[in-house]
């Protein structure tokens, strides 16, 4: 640790706290391999448990999450995190709308424990996996199963900057118009999450010639009810549907009430 | 419980690592000593339960890959991988042999990035005493940024196969959604070529590590094929005698429940600890690796068989010669197939596959229905398999260092945890998890 004569560090703090998730995002950060060297110039990483055993106590001036909070201990956890740092970013998927691991709150998760844990009684796991802003007041979400390390990049140098990061909430359909792509939906017939899912890949699937499957969660004014219309137009059934909107982002409330319409209309038919 | 029992027996301080730095996932370390003889060891998981297995169920096998991807961001393409063979295993699909040859290609770009990730950047600074690579850079900026570049150019072999580095959406039952034109690969090549250089020079730079002292007699694990260093295929085997079909593999090598740990940690049935990833690769398939990389290997005193889980970061490094050295012959005879993938109709059954995560055998099991929807999902991952092992050289390291300080024990066995590049991420969709609170 820096030593009291040592002139003082101005280098704003960063946090990097996980909690239910695979590490995927927060490896983000290691994957900017060219930019990371300057990026430990610019700011000081003072808990980073994955890639550092220097572990130095709060206040941190950015606190990055990664995960959705899933047991009694997260929960706890999280109201820690947030009085240590003065802006909370939720990095992807996980932290920002409960993350694949919500799929289980469709189901009973003392049967899903069991269904993996021999001794389930050893489990100590929530009913319901959720985001950070169900816990929390969050600065800023950034996207993604995983995020873009580009919107990291450009959260950090705007916060740095101080000013408004530069990070699109339209849909993937303007990047696909932007990379020249033919509408897969359109030319092909297939299905496509593109519409209603928040740019911030590149339009990632539809330029490997696959539907979006909507890893950035829903854009800021999805129409959620259109798109069901198409995907039964295209000859998608009702549980085909609702399973299209349970993957990453199944717990944005615009995802998660189309999943439910789908389902519902299944079991009034 | 265990908390009483650990007061109780304590004349010397246990060791504790509340927090394991420098793996990926969340867990502890405890390690209770009395008159030099250590009482107990429990690597603690608190890594929060994701219950993937229980929520494949009812999902379609064609979202398979991309779900199981989700168990870990450092090595999506093992998940990927071993899922697509077991299912294609159940649908009888014939894949394409450039297809075979891109997949195998896909999982040399995993290689390279995570090899290099662990070796420079998460086990390195312990070797030359650093808190972090960050650390570590402002004396050996040259060999981080080595490092960093080897890892980029795997990262970006992933991402022209898999569109990127972190849950590539390529990957599909049968085949690819896309697969990329010559041009593309052949746009690697330059990289390819300097990473193999550089491969060679970060097994001579790590070989020239100090290693402590330290051979265990282990059973090591690994596929085997008879034509290629493992990948994507081949029966399992043991250098006990093991050689049996991936279909198998659930009769020998089982989950236990063990109570000082409450994690279910894999053993072979008749024997107990084993051991999977680079070290057990290396040794069971060391005919396998090109010339270029036995030669770097013997070169820097490298023999099979190594015993000693310190030198696994020269073993990964090896291996990066070989993934390296893999690609660019992959690249220079690909033509790609006449389709990205095969479709094949529905049925219902049961599959199994195994292949090489870069930590080592990464096992799935699923059982569909006839509308392809699945019933029932199994995964062993190798961090799973490898902690009952990790425990047991830590019963066997920490007498050697009796007579050094409390900081420097707890530093090394840190570092002996971190020899087995351990994913407690992956692992822990299904480990018993209990956090002590008393």
């Amino acid at each position: 640790m820096s030593s009291k004569k040592a002139a003082k560090d101005e280098r704003k703090t960063i946090a990097v706290f996980k909690f239910a998730s695979c590490d995927g995002c927060q490896l983000s950060l290691l994957e900017l391999e060219e930019e990371l060297l300057s990026i430990v110039g610019a700011v000081n990483i003072v808990y980073f448990p994955e890639a550092s055993r220097v572990m130095l106590k709060g206040p941190y001036d950015i606190g990055l999450v990664e995960g959705s909070v899933t047991t009694h201990h997260e929960a706890e956890l999280i109201q820690q995190v947030r009085r240590q740092s003065k802006m909370l970013v939720t990095l992807g998927a996980c932290a920002t709308s409960g993350g694949i691991q919500a799929l289980r709150n469709w189901k009973d998760v003392n049967l899903m424990v069991r269904t993996v844990y021999r001794n389930p009684d050893f489990i100590s796991t929530l009913k319901l996996s959720t985001p950070v802003a169900e816990h929390v007041p969050v600065d800023f979400e950034l996207r993604g199963c995983p995020i873009s390390k580009y919107q990291l990049l450009e959260l950090l140098s705007a916060t740095l900057a101080g000013r408004k990061p530069n990070i699109p909430t339209y849909s993937v359909c303007m990047e696909c118009k932007r990379r020249d792509n033919v509408c897969l939906t359109v030319a092909q017939g297939t299905p496509c999450l593109g519409p209603v899912t928040q740019a911030g890949c590149g339009a990632l699937c539809p330029s490997f010639n696959r539907g979006c499957y909507g890893c950035f969660g829903p854009m800021e004014s999805p129409n959620t009810d259109a798109m069901i219309a198409l995907f039964r137009n295209l000859g998608r059934s009702d549980p085909e549907i609702t399973r299209a909107f349970r993957t990453f982002s199944a717990w944005a409330w615009q995802f998660r009430q189309a999943s439910e319409e789908c389902e519902h209309e299944r079991k009034a038919r | 419980m265990s908390a009483k029992q650990g007061k109780s027996a304590g004349d010397g301080k246990p060791i504790k690592v509340d927090y394991l730095a420098r793996v990926e996932g969340e867990g502890g370390l405890y390690v209770q000593l009395k008159d030099g003889q250590v009482q107990d060891v429990q690597l603690r998981i608190f890594e929060p339960p994701r219950l993937f297995e229980a929520f494949l169920e009812g999902r379609h096998y064609t979202e398979t890959p991309d779900i199981t991807a989700r168990i870990c961001g450092i090595c999506p393409v093992a998940y990927q991988m071993s899922a697509v063979h077991a299912l294609e295993s159940i649908l009888g699909t014939a894949i394409d042999p450039a297809v075979r040859a891109l997949r195998r290609l896909f999982y040399c770009g995993e290689w390279i990035e995570s090899h290099a990730l662990h070796i420079y950047l998460l086990h390195a600074p312990d070797f030359l005493g650093y808190e972090d690579a960050i650390r570590m850079a402002a004396d050996h900026r040259a060999l981080v940024e080595q490092g960093l570049r080897l890892k980029k150019i795997g990262n970006r072999l992933v991402a022209v196969l898999g569109g990127r580095e972190i849950h590539p959406i390529s990957a599909a039952v049968g085949g690819f959604y896309r697969v990329p034109s010559k041009r593309e690969l052949c746009a690697l090549v330059d990289d390819l070529r300097w990473a193999l250089d550089a491969s060679i020079a970060t097994t001579r730079a790590v070989a020239g590590f100090p290693f402590p002292d330290f051979q265990q007699d282990y059973e090591f694990v690994s596929l085997s094929h008879p034509d290629e260093y493992p990948f994507n295929e081949g029966r399992v085997v043991s250098n006990r005698g093991v050689d049996i079909s991936v279909a198998e593999f659930g009769e020998h090598y089982v989950e236990q429940h063990v109570k000082h740990s409450n994690a279910l940690q894999s053993r072979s049935k008749e024997r107990s600890s084993y051991l999977v990833g680079p070290l057990a690769r290396f040794n069971l398939n060391y005919d396998k690796l090109p010339e270029v990389a036995r030669q770097a290997a013997s070169e820097c005193g490298l023999t099979v068989p190594c015993l000693n889980p310190f030198q696994s970061i020269v073993v990964r490094a090896v291996e990066l010669i070989f993934a390296c050295h893999e690609a660019l012959r992959i690249i220079e005879a690909y033509e790609p197939p006449p389709a990205p993938r095969v479709e094949a109709p529905v049925c219902a059954g049961v599959g199994h596959a195994a292949t090489e995560a870069p930590r080592g055998l990464l096992y799935h099991r699923y059982e569909i229905d006839s509308r392809g929807l699945i019933v029932k999902a199994r995964i062993v991952p190798p961090t799973a398999q490898n902690l009952k092992r990790m425990e047991d050289d830590l019963w066997h390291f920490v007498p050697q260092l009796k007579d050094r300080t409390a900081e420097e024990v707890t530093w090394q066995c840190e570092q002996a945890v971190r020899n087995y590049d351990p994913c407690i991420s992956c692992a822990t969709h299904f480990l018993k998890i209990r956090i002590e609170t008393g």
